[in-house]
């Protein structure tokens, strides 16, 4: 600028990588269900006690009664198929850093036995070969494989 | 202000690490103990505010997370990010604003993040965090700075130390009680100079709730509602380099207009008791300072003299304050529900003969840069 | 409201700080209402923290912000953030606490990868492992929607080529072109059957809104849009919880935006949103949000949406024009995006947004959508309410 003169623009742009590692805890029932998948590949519901609402994922609190729940039921590792929809656009996945594998199908699912619904992969990625109310069932990782995460279920898949 | 009372608190157990409860869990704890406190059911609250932190808990909308145990289903409900005194402080708007009832929450589990990573991105991404500057490294900054200011030997900064974690042992809540003596904090390690460990607040996991109510529906807690008489917030500049670090300044600011509300113009001889957000030892004293229940510099003659001891005419953080248990966000709301348990009369063991007025802080930012004051309690 | 601000929304603000965006807003909404930072009493401000980077960014904002010796909160919510905050400094000035109050929502989506903080969102167990982010998510709810309604994807492409024709009046907007049904069938699918056309844009802006208390409203330059109402539901903590035909009570189409419209629609008294609404401001998401959430809000029966839009009632000209700014689908800002939804309907009521003003408008709906299908939901009007606060 000694010339007097604005010669050039900078635009610097930092990228900054922010790593932030950490450690969530799964609460009670979560972990319930995630050793459940891990150990014996079965789905487990929380039932609450004033509306009967069973609940997948599990939670402590259903929320319009404000109720605590403690009651575990099974649930089936079946069900129907809610909505869905193939995901085909890139992205990175914030939990690996790595782009998830595209196209895959992705489902709302409502397993036989729960009132809420379970959200994952399909294994279907034309659109026309699904419709609300198909039943579906899991696939899991083999045993041995699985590390008690929902990703211990491959995907489902249309019966 | 017109009538508001807090009719109702809770506040889970603090710990280390509370690896069985999420902080949903924590949530429902602390706000099912606030309406058994307030003797309501939650169909009784109008409104809620969450107050939670998305780099704290990892997750960008960090309140979803507490949307069904803070029992906000069908009702209006919104979210501060930021201290608990700020959150709590805008459940007393709704109230004001012609909600009878509102509670609020806020968790924090300091378990699941890494501190330090967390605090640095509080600093300017391009000039400041590759410094590695986070909370304590400011706070170093600033710690050294109001010594220096005062002639202020670490010494004397470690008496918060030694009285608050004594203090803690008669409170069932914290999680931190310690019997130590200043050659003790003096001889914990450097964490970052001239504040050393025992100087410095611990990680905590838990959470609390209050709820809030105007004139007619505090009624039903007859004489258990404590009145909030005033509450103000103000904030400093953002560059360290901009602001005087040893001059509380937005705390005095805060503190006016708390005091405006509360026609206190003395704070030194009106108010009874205090809870502030001492995150590390010296910031008692200088949040004392800035609160005016003395002179600039002479809290840490104040300490010394033992003042602030739980038998001292100003007693300062009876209850252990953060030192004793530092659930951040949570940490000012703590403050505020320990000055209500105070002015009722039911502090259990830690207390205070005779309060009538306390006064409760909390801040956002590094090194005290804004901060919150609530007035409860007090003649009519 | 008595001023408002906004930065012209682009893809990419290189060219300023986070910091000195907001102060673009600020400055706009401060000279809009004949102010001077000394003026006001308190500062609102929200973004999301994950998309910038930033923790703290009440206090990391000051010099922008002008919150520099005042009170200054931070209210955030994801994508309602922008009403919330709209909300949060009615509050502030409701409560009798404050008379002049700053609202402030800013986002800079070019400085992150928005996909990836979006999944971060959702609970790290059970949604983030297979979540794609709001795109996918929003895809569910269309494919179920077209699954019991039987409306197709191009009355859902009407909506995009509304929203973005009436871009072309907004000199602020990001995307501002003429488009057609068959354009944006032709655009590629994201997530089925969601196409890139569907989607809203990724936009750096800023908004700044000053709110004032009746006994200061007449001091400034223009009239005041008034707030008539508000009311807002933020349900559920999962992903899949929204899907729910809800059996618990009721059930409901979209529980929170349901719940939320039947107390605001009861306080301010509207019961036929379609003739007493002169335009409203909605925050539609993707297309399809702006068939199905019609019909959340009474606009008309459900399953009707596509008739009602493409019938014109929504258009320039219509009934009830729905985003006159361009709305979502032309500018996301996401902090932004909420406040921008009220600043465009309280331009409205004062009868100053040029080239998109609904001419004689007189009572205007906005919205903020997030979260968990979540809903935040404004009355404003060109008169003061008669009713009392709250």
């Amino acid at each position: 600028m000694s010339d007097g003169g604005v010669k050039r623009m900078y635009l610097v742009v930092e990228s900054g990588q922010a790593e932030q590692p950490f450690r969530w805890s799964a609460g009670t029932y979560g972990s319930r269900f995630l050793t459940a998948i891990r150990d014996d590949g079965t789905f487990t519901g929380i039932k609450c006690p004033k509306c009967g609402h069973v609940y997948v994922p599990l939670r402590r609190v259903c929320g319009p009664c404000f109720t605590e729940m403690t009651e575990l039921v099974p649930v089936s590792n079946e069900g129907t198929l809610v909505t869905f929809s193939v995901v085909s656009f890139g992205f990175v996945d914030p939990s690996t850093g790595k782009h998830r594998a595209v196209p895959y199908g992705y489902a709302v699912i409502k397993l036989d036995g729960a009132d809420s619904y379970l959200i994952h992969f399909i294994d279907e990625t034309d659109p026309a070969k699904m419709k609300a109310g198909d039943r579906v069932r899991a696939v899991f990782e083999d045993e041995g494989e699985r590390t008690g995460s929902m990703l211990d279920i491959k995907h489902f898949e249309l019966v | 202000m017109e009538r508001v009372a807090v009719i109702g608190v809770g506040m889970t157990q603090f710990a280390r690490e509370r690896p069985a409860e999420t902080a949903a869990d924590l949530v429902f704890e602390a706000c099912t103990r606030a309406l058994e406190d307030a003797r309501l059911s939650i169909e009784d609250v109008d409104v809620v505010i969450t107050g939670s932190n998305d780099f704290f808990d990892g997750r960008t909308i960090s309140s979803m997370a507490v949307m069904d145990a803070c029992g906000s289903y069908d009702k209006n409900v919104s979210t501060v990010e930021g201290d608990g005194t700020f959150g709590a402080a805008h459940a007393l708007m709704r109230v004001l604003a012609g909600w009878g009832t509102v509670l609020y929450c806020a968790h924090h589990k300091g378990s699941e993040s890494v501190m330090p990573l967390i605090t640095n991105a509080m600093f300017d991404p391009i000039f400041e965090r590759f410094l590695g500057i986070e909370a304590v490294t400011s706070a170093a900054l600033q710690a050294r700075a109001y010594m220096d200011r005062w002639g202020l030997d670490e010494e004397t900064l470690a008496l918060v130390s030694v009285k608050n974690h004594g203090n803690a042992f008669r409170n069932p809540v914290a999680q931190l009680p310690l019997e130590t003596t200043v050659e003790d904090v003096m001889g914990s390690p450097y964490i970052a100079d001239p504040l050393k460990r025992l100087d410095c607040a611990p990680v905590t996991d838990g959470a609390a709730a209050v709820i809030l109510a105007d004139r007619e529906h505090a009624r039903s807690a007859g004489s258990r509602a404590v009145r909030v008489r005033g509450v103000g917030y103000s904030c400093d500049a953002f560059h360290l380099g901009d602001r005087d670090l040893a001059d509380p300044s937005a705390l005095r600011d805060a503190a006016a207009r708390a005091y405006r509300g509360a026609a206190i113009d003395d704070p030194a001889r009106q108010i009874d008791l205090a809870e502030v957000s001492e995150v590390f030892g010296y910031m008692e004293l200088m949040w004392c300072e800035g609160l005016g229940l003395c002179g600039p510099g002479e809290a840490g003659e104040m300490t010394a003299s033992g003042r602030t001891a739980r038998d001292g005419d100003i007693p300062v953080n009876v209850s252990g304050g953060c030192l004793s248990a530092n659930p951040v966000l949570v940490s000012g709301l703590n403050r505020v529900i320990e000055c209500v348990l105070q002015v009722r009369g039911e502090a259990g063991e830690h207390q205070v003969e005779g309060v009538r007025t306390a006064v409760a802080q909390g801040f956002n930012g590094p090194c005290g840069q804004s901060q919150c004051v609530w007035v409860l309690g007090g003649e009519e | 409201m008595v001023g408002v601000g906004m930065t012209v929304q682009r893809s990419s603000r290189r060219d300023v700080t986070g910091v000195e965006l907001i102060n673009e807003a600020v400055r706009a909404a401060l000279s809009d209402a004949a102010m001077t930072r000394k003026d006001i009493d308190a500062v609102v401000i929200g973004n999301m923290d994950h998309f910038e980077g930033i923790n703290y960014v009440d206090t990391w904002s000051v010099d922008g912000s002008g919150a520099l010796g005042k009170p200054v909160m931070k209210m955030t919510t994801g994508g309602t953030t922008g009403t919330t905050v709209a909300m949060g400094a009615y509050y502030h000035v409701a409560s009798g606490m404050f008379d002049r109050v700053l609202a402030i929502g800013w986002e800079k989506n070019s400085e992150s990868d928005t996909t990836g903080a979006i999944i971060t969102a959702f609970d790290p167990f059970w949604d983030r492992p297979t979540f794609g982010g709001a795109v996918a998510g929003l895809a569910l709810e269309a494919t179920q929607y077209m699954a019991e309604t039987g409306a197709s994807e191009e009355d859902a492409a009407y909506v995009a080529v509304r929203d973005r024709k009436n871009a072309l009046n907004n000199p602020y907007a990001h995307l501002r072109m003429e488009l057609t049904i068959q354009a944006i069938m032709e655009t590629p699918y994201l997530a089925w059957p969601v196409k890139l056309g569907d989607m809203c844009p990724r936009t750096d802006g800023a908004c700044a809104l000053v709110f004032a208390s009746e006994d200061v409203a007449d001091d400034f330059p223009n009239p005041p849009a008034w707030v008539r109402g508000l009311a807002d539901r933020h349900l559920w903590a999962y992903t899949s919880d929204p899907y729910v035909n809800q059996k618990v009570k009721g059930g409901t189409w979209f529980p929170a935006m349901e719940m939320a419209t039947r107390e605001l629609y009861d306080r301010v008294g509207i019961t036929d949103p379609l003739e007493q609404f002169d335009v409203a401001e909605l925050y539609l998401p993707y297309s399809f949000a702006g068939l199905r959430y019609m019909e959340s809000l009474g606009f008309c029966e459900r399953g009707g949406g596509p008739e009602l839009v493409r019938s014109g009632a929504t258009d320039m000209g219509g009934k009830c024009p729905v985003n006159p700014s361009g709305g979502v689908l032309s500018s996301n800002a996401i902090g932004a995006t909420g406040l921008l939804r009220v600043a465009e309907a309280a331009l409205q009521m004062q009868g100053r947004a040029g080239d998109r003003q609904v001419q004689g408008a007189s009572l205007a709906l906005a919205t903020g959508f997030g979260g968990c299908y979540w809903s935040d939901e404004i009355v404003l009007g060109s008169e003061m309410p008669d009713v009392g606060r709250g």
